[in-house]
């Protein structure tokens, strides 16, 4: 299985995230942003990190990347595309997602350990999942995801709602929300559902001498699904 | 402009340096050459009042690949990996401008690392704030937090440890000390020195504008009420543009077309020059038409004082220039060649055909002036005879509580949740604990760090201060598993024109050198900060230091949390309960004076290389280092960490309760081990003349003292977490 | 010609750095303050002698960039 992780000028988590794919058995490029396409691939990758600086918005600049055409054509033929924190914020201002990522409610930065509930779902990301409440990690500024009243609707209509912030036995509840998203939503699908935006970071939660290895049913489970 | 010594004044410059500077170019200088030297003699970049002192330090160990005098610090971690770290001061921009004070310190001291062709792994900080009662204290402290962090998380680089404290003596002169560890092939470290004739000198990162013009004059004068004037003279900085420039320089540093670089920190183009051209014995010369200005007619005295952040000066080979623009173009930053290596051993700078400066290198560099300024010992003060009948009235419970909620003992976790400590996917320990820990990327190997400083020991007794803040440094590095290396020390001082902070410089110099001999654990890098005073008032005397060790093997580091129920608790190191200058008599007592805690050397090096014995053979299960708020304190926090309890035996050493638990005694640490390790440890300990009392067991969640239940973990969890949330959140 | 542009957030948008600001000047004696909700100027010099074209220029900018339409309107001055 082949996946390409674009790196921006500005992106930080981009070896991270080539670490975690390598050692599930992904056979992983890195794509500068500048190139004129991207290799072939089975999934495409937008890491974390502060593309161009978080300047104007954050991910806006890099959305107009030249790249990212490439990247909304694979996703417009059903490729896979996940993108990770900053990689989340592009998928929204390229509008492959809706809604928006605003600062977090209490205006700080926030780095720590959260549980998170995946959605099961037919997806090739959370199909048949064999653990769905996970230690995830967030690093982040603006990860306060916003969208209209019937924006909302229509995401829950589609189920397009991917993780929720929860506590540790996935109860969704304001008390374990970390920056004021709505309802708890820390990532969404499109409505094809083969494109994932989160904040969390699976690729911080791989080695349990580190931190909790809970991200690993996030990567052995899209393998399996993929081959 | 007619140059005079009043203008030279003015620059910061004193009147016989304004003479000697006449008598060594045998004319006046002009303008601009005045700025150069006010720039190159001032005490932040000539150490003119530290030199002399700096040279006793201790600076050479067999793991020491490059001692002071580079941009920073180089040691050898085995299979040619070496760590690159220094430890610098950003006080005087800080306390004008919090976050871009801060944030710009941040960006300086990363760039010093990887100019040595690192690639930064982990960040810490030392930050020291006026009384939590003074008016500017939140605010200081919530903008320079904003500051660290918003540098360092936009770079990518995880903040694994720090130090905050707060004392009145900082009220109008906040420190903020940041260091970075960086990681670099032993056979591909990059040095200033320049080297060869006639070879290109090239300005690489941001375009040059008006920034911080002046800002090292600042580092060097004493604040007054013209406090507000000063905020131009702050850089303001762009993390962004320093990821590209960090990606960039590191890029060209895979090829061979370097001969020598440094970046342009303090003093900008004018120090970076000079340094390189000194340590190369040779001249430089510069064209500044050719320096990229963000600014419109920017004249030569503001191109090279110009203290505009993320910059680079390289002398590259011949032939290299166009291979070398490539990679900068990439990344979209400035390229420029500005000038020539020389035999002059001149500095010779041009402005539309003319040359408006030349002075011999020699004169600014080692000519600089060198003060043996006078200084006063500090004398050992008496020890105080507390009276116990107080102590009668004093509940533990209470003392405890309030002790883990002081503000120099309370956890800091609403300021570490701000910065990103796990970027890079390496950190094995997070802040909060001894040392931050992170993995030597691909390899078994991880490097333990931490960052201490002890003003209060050292106001009190400045000789014994110094040794002191190097053993908890070795303690703190040892507690984790790791066997310390060296150390990297930011001495943040007063007035050196008055002789009481020159002797705590002189003083607190000699006992860290001191300690670091005996331990070997040599300095390999630092910074000198004098003039910390306002209006007459001083700060304490605050060396800082940050101590690296090497973990073998990351599987098997020791952490504080306490672990398992029954297991033993063990105070290794004899305690005396000396109470002067502690926590407990400070605040519980209202007792200031009294020496700080007797540091035996002996028993330091040879209690922490027994239980790095100890953890080789596995029978630790946690431990910490004791240090401010004694055992009790100690213990507390381990038990906090680990969501449990302990039970404490009535204690067998003949002192007063409140003396043996909170008393800061050195060269102690606290450890659990398992019941069924309890002889082969006290053989151990025995067999290496340590001495050490069995305190306790651990518990699931109570705290019991000499069979009362007296609280609950989270009472303690409580206590300590609440007081800075509560402080600058409510 | 230099065209200036205010980008503003949506009603309803929640906006947290407008209410820090509110709560500061409260606490600073300005009680009277009821609401601020925070905005962005731009300044933009553009190579276009006629100002009905200079401004639908900046119009088609401010829709592709410099405003996220789903969470703020933008005017120009």
């Amino acid at each position: 299985m082949k996946s390409s992780v674009i790196i921006f000028p500005g992106s930080n988590c981009d070896r991270d995230m080539d670490v975690a794919l390598k050692k599930f058995g992904f056979k992983n490029q890195m794509v500068w942003h500048n190139d004129p396409e991207i290799p072939k691939s089975d999934l495409i990758v937008l890491p974390g990190g502060f593309a161009y600086g978080d300047y104007l918005r954050c991910g806006s600049i890099a959305a107009k990347s030249k790249i990212i055409k490439s990247v909304v054509d694979f996703a417009n033929s059903g490729g896979l595309v996940i993108g990770i924190c900053n990689g989340f914020q592009i998928l929204i201002e390229t509008g492959l997602l809706p809604g928006a990522l605003l600062t977090n409610k209490y205006l700080k930065f926030i780095c720590k350990n959260v549980f998170v509930k995946l959605n099961k779902n037919e997806s090739k990301y959370f199909k048949n999942i064999k653990k769905n409440v996970l230690e995830l990690h967030i690093a982040h500024n603006d990860g306060n995801y916003f969208c209209s009243k019937d924006e909302l609707k229509s995401l829950e209509d589609n189920n397009q709602i991917a993780v929720n912030y929860c506590g540790q036995n996935g109860e969704v509840t304001e008390k374990f929300n970390p920056n004021g998203s709505i309802n708890n939503i820390a990532g969404i699908f499109n409505k094809n559902k083969n494109i994932i935006g989160m904040m969390p970071h699976p690729e911080r939660m791989i080695d349990k001498y580190l931190s909790s290895n809970d991200g690993n049913f996030f990567f052995e489970n899209l393998i399996k699904n993929l081959k | 402009m007619e140059v005079n010594e009043q203008i030279a004044i003015d620059h910061g410059l004193k009147k016989e340096e304004f003479s000697k500077i006449c008598d060594l170019l045998k004319r006046i200088p002009n303008l601009t050459e005045l700025g150069i030297f006010s720039a190159m003699w001032n005490e932040h970049c000539s150490y003119k009042s530290s030199r002399l002192h700096l040279k006793k330090l201790n600076t050479k160990g067999k793991k020491v690949i490059q001692g002071p005098g580079e941009n920073a610090g180089v040691v050898d971690i085995e299979d040619d990996d070496a760590i690159v770290f220094k430890i610098e001061s950003h006080n005087h921009p800080s306390f004008i401008e919090p976050y871009q004070g801060a944030a710009t310190g941040v960006g300086g001291i990363m760039r010093d690392v990887f100019t040595m062709g690192a690639r930064p792994i982990a960040n810490l900080n030392s930050i020291h704030f006026g009384s939590p009662q003074h008016p500017k204290t939140k605010n200081l402290l919530r903008g320079v937090v904003k500051g660290i962090g918003g540098y360092g998380n936009c770079m990518g680089i995880p903040t694994v440890g720090g130090q905050t404290n707060f004392d009145e003596s900082y009220n109008g002169n906040i420190l903020v000390n940041a260091m970075t560890l960086g990681l670099v092939n032993k056979n591909k470290i990059f040095y200033s020195k320049a080297a060869g004739i006639n070879k290109p000198v090239i300005y690489v990162g941001s375009k040059t504008g008006r920034d911080g013009i002046h800002g090292a004059s600042m580092a060097s004068t004493i604040f007054d009420d013209k406090i507000e004037e000063k905020k131009p003279t702050v850089q303001v900085g762009d993390p962004f543009t320093e990821k590209l420039l960090l990606e960039a320089c590191l890029e060209l540093m895979a090829g061979k077309s370097i001969i020598s670089i440094q970046d342009m920190g303090a003093a900008g183009l004018t120090s970076s020059s000079i340094e390189m051209a000194s340590k190369g014995n040779l001249g430089i010369e510069l064209n500044l038409n050719k320096v990229p200005c963000r600014e419109e007619k920017m004249t030569p005295y503001e191109i090279m004082l110009s203290e505009s952040q993320e910059r680079m000066l390289i002398v590259l080979e011949n032939g290299k220039e166009a291979e070398a623009k490539k990679i900068f173009d990439k990344w979209n930053l400035d390229f420029a060649v500005i000038g020539k290596t020389t035999d002059t051993k001149k500095i010779e700078l041009f402005f539309d055909n003319n040359k408006v400066a030349e002075i011999p290198i020699n004169i600014l560099a080692e000519n600089a002036p060198v003060y043996d300024r006078k200084w006063k010992k500090t004398k050992l003060p008496q020890k105080i005879k507390f009276n116990k009948d107080n102590f009668k009235k004093l509940k533990i419970t209470e003392v405890l509580k309030k002790v883990l909620s002081l503000p120099n003992i309370s956890s800091k976790e609403w300021i570490w949740q701000q910065y990103d400590h796990t970027v890079m996917g390496d950190t094995i320990q997070k802040p909060g604990s001894d040392s931050g820990v992170v993995r030597v990327h691909g390899t078994n190997k991880a490097v333990a760090t931490s960052v201490d400083s002890s003003a209060i020991y050292c106001y009190a007794h400045p000789l014994t201060g110094g040794k002191q803040v190097v053993c908890e440094s070795w303690r703190n590095l040892i507690s984790c598993g790791s066997k310390p290396i060296a150390i990297t020390n930011c001495l943040n001082f007063g007035n050196p024109e008055k002789e009481k902070n020159m002797g705590e410089f002189v003083e607190c110099v000699e006992g860290i050198n001191e300690a670091s001999k005996f331990l070997d654990y040599p300095v390999v890098s630092g910074n000198v900060s004098f003039y910390n005073e306002t209006k007459d008032k001083g700060i304490k005397p605050t060396p800082t230091i940050g101590g690296v060790g090497l973990i073998k093997d990351y599987k098997k580091i020791i952490t504080m949390d306490l672990k398992n129920n029954e297991n033993l608790i063990l105070i290794v190191g004899k305690t005396e309960g000396h109470l002067d200058q502690s926590a407990f008599a400070i605040n519980v007592l209202n007792e200031k004076k009294g020496p700080p805690p007797v540091v035996n050397l002996f028993n330091e090096k040879n209690n922490g290389e027994t239980i790095l014995k100890l953890i080789k053979e596995g029978l630790i299960n946690s431990a910490h280092d004791v240090s401010l708020g004694g055992i009790i304190t100690a213990v507390s926090k381990m038990a906090i960490k680990g969501k449990k309890g302990f039970k404490l035996n009535k204690h067998k050493v003949l002192m007063n309760k409140f003396d043996y638990y909170f008393g800061e005694d050195q060269g102690r640490y606290v450890i659990e081990i398992e019941p069924n390790n309890h002889s082969e440890v006290q053989k151990i300990l025995k067999d290496n003349s340590v001495h050490y009392d069995e305190i306790g067991i651990v518990t699931e969640n109570e705290i019991i003292i000499d069979k009362e239940l007296i609280l609950h973990v989270d009472d303690l969890i409580k206590s300590n977490k609440n007081w800075l949330e509560d402080y600058m959140d409510k | 010609m230099k065209i200036k542009v205010i980008v503003t957030l949506k009603e309803g948008v929640l906006d947290p750095q407008g209410k820090a600001i509110q709560q500061t000047l409260n606490g600073m004696s300005f009680s009277e303050v009821k609401q601020v909700r925070q905005g962005k100027y731009f300044d933009i010099e553009v190579n276009i002698e006629d100002e009905k074209k200079a401004k639908a220029k900046v119009e088609e900018m401010c829709k592709k960039l410099l405003a996220n339409l789903v969470i703020e309107d933008y005017k120009i001055l």
